[in-house]
């Protein structure tokens, strides 16, 4: 081995060409598919900075929904959705715990109530065998489009611009132009109204999602959580309280539980499972699994839903995501957020610590 | 219990490279899913968590035949400086093939998520639900994994040295074919 011919010398160069090569192969598919080599993927990080972007960062709070109350009570089964669904927490006369969050949505936890009209409602259900369901829904009949990249631009054409601090309204005039599907949603956004509480709204998944049987059949469905509470005009709320949800909350609880009808909505052959932008047809039928009751709430900086990441796809046996493409994004980008607040809460190094005050220096 | 025949024994072959298999397929699918938004994201998180747990098992079993069967001894010529390197990576490579998927069971319990390997199968929480522990817990994933990586690249690195370089046996003794050391 201590004198090669030259034939061997050339035979080694080829070895290291070949070591090397390989090693450099490997290294950059590992880069291309964690995304470093790949910047112009849509990632869980780049969603949440934009988020951050756009409203300023919140050290310890949910980058997006972070304005929000903790509630508790359990979910009563009817039985109703036994017939479709073996998860165990629609087993008839099976009572569930529920540690829920109503929020509204945008990233900044000190916004005013009234400066959006939407109102969301995130639940976990803890079943009896250890599983568990987390649902996080909304108060509106359609998401305003249907893909991650579609929400993706449409945050980015929102992005305040930094000269007036407002949203630059060519930027989002173009957005909606180029993107249709956003018609429906917009057409009841311009006349929908912040409601004066949590309690009277009605709470929709948006997503469809997959009731699978005893017999492993499965039924594309969607879901709503109906009050039984009548709601009030927004009139009726104070304008000077930017926290009326969280008070209004609290005193109807003070009167006694809230209820809510998990009403579940069947599909058709046909009806769009993958496209929340759409309603399905109004005679649809339609079940009532059972009823959520609500009977106490907290402060989400000490409640039990503070560490709670609301994903979507943290689903029980019975219940399964349909081909959705926002809910894997959602599930993928409320995870990151999820690291971020408990990283900032850990106080870990190079994560945000500046506690922004109420309407002050929030950035853009 | 010496070894004198130059090779592994065939379940440490078998395992070794079913193992590596699986490992760089666990690799990928972890820096791939946590960036991706896409249905991708889904199946490979369902293909994450349950792989991870197999080759937990996998090591265990692995070890007790590691101890059982002692591997073949490297060539004596072997400059002391490698020798070194080659005990200290194996012995990295085993504490990171235990060490991930406890740490993501740890973190997925700390983060108060069920550990779910399917659709109904779930493993208990390891930890208490605590969002420290799960920030702690989920960056050391990631850093342990990237170590893993990189440990993995050395080896293979290494493997191809010892088989096409320096040809003296190592690369066989795991690769299986006979004729070891030359």
């Amino acid at each position: 081995m201590s004198n090669p011919s030259p034939a061997a010398r050339g035979n080694r160069w080829g070895a290291w060409a070949l070591i090397i090569g390989t090693v450099a192969i490997v290294v950059i598919a590992f880069g291309y598919v964690g995304g470093w080599l790949a910047p112009h993927r849509l990632t869980p990080t780049r969603i949440v900075n934009q988020f951050q972007a756009n409203a300023g960062t919140f050290p310890g709070y949910r980058r997006n929904h972070a304005k929000g109350v903790c509630v508790s009570g359990y979910f009563q089964s009817s039985g109703q959705a036994a017939d479709y669904s073996v998860a165990q927490v629609f087993a008839s006369n099976q009572r569930t715990p529920v540690v829920g969050r109503f929020a509204i949505p945008g990233s900044n936890p000190y916004a005013p109530d009234g400066s959006v009209p939407i109102r969301s409602m995130a639940l976990r259900f803890a079943l009896d065998n250890g599983q568990q369901w987390r649902t996080g829904m909304n108060a509106m009949p359609v998401f305003p489009v249907s893909t991650p990249q579609a929400f993706y631009e449409q945050l980015q054409a929102q992005q305040p611009d930094p000269a007036t601090g407002k949203p630059d309204p060519n930027k989002v005039a173009a957005f909606f132009a180029a993107h249709p599907e956003t018609v429906a949603f917009r057409a009841w956004a311009k006349t929908a109204k912040p409601s004066a509480s949590f309690a009277s709204e009605r709470y929709n998944s948006l997503n469809a999602f997959e009731f699978v049987d005893a017999h492993g059949q499965r039924h594309a469905v969607r879901w709503s959580m109906v009050p039984e509470a009548v709601g009030t005009a927004d009139s009726t709320v104070s304008a000077n309280d930017p926290d009326y949800l969280a008070a209004s909350l609290q005193q109807s609880l003070s009167q006694g539980e809230l209820r809510w009808h998990l009403i579940v909505t069947l599909a058709e052959p046909g009806d769009p499972t993958s496209d929340a932008t759409k309603v399905w047809p109004a005679d649809r039928r339609v079940f009532d699994a059972g009823t959520l009751v609500i009977q106490s709430t907290e402060p989400q900086e000490s409640g039990p839903c503070r560490d709670v990441n609301y994903d979507p796809l943290v689903l029980p046996d019975g219940i399964e995501a349909s081909d959705d493409p926002l809910l894997p994004a959602r599930s993928a980008a409320y995870a990151d957020s999820y690291l971020r607040r408990t990283s900032e809460e850990a106080h870990l190094p190079g994560t945000a610590q500046t506690v922004v005050k109420p309407h002050s220096e929030v950035k853009q | 219990m010496k070894n004198s025949t130059g090779t592994f024994c065939f379940a440490a072959r078998v395992l070794h490279w079913l193992m590596a298999v699986m490992i760089v397929a666990m690799l990928f699918i972890g820096v791939g899913m946590v960036a991706s938004v896409s249905a991708r994201h889904t199946w490979l998180v369902s293909i994450h968590k349950p792989l991870g747990i197999a080759i937990l098992i996998l090591v265990v079993v692995r070890l007790a035949v590691r101890l059982r069967n002692p591997p073949p001894p490297l060539p004596d010529d072997l400059p002391l400086l490698q020798k070194f390197a080659a005990h200290a990576s194996h012995w990295v490579l085993y504490a990171l093939m235990i060490a991930m998927p406890l740490v993501g069971w740890a973190m997925l319990s700390a983060g108060g998520y069920p550990v779910m390997l399917g659709e109904s199968l779930r493993l208990p929480s390891i930890v208490p639900a605590s969002p420290v522990a799960f920030a702690v817990l989920r960056h050391l994933h990631t850093w342990l994994a990237l170590a893993l990586f990189f440990t993995f690249i050395a080896h293979m690195a290494a493997a191809l040295y010892h088989g096409l370089i320096r040809r003296d046996g190592v690369l066989d003794s795991m690769a299986g074919s006979k004729h070891a050391n030359m």
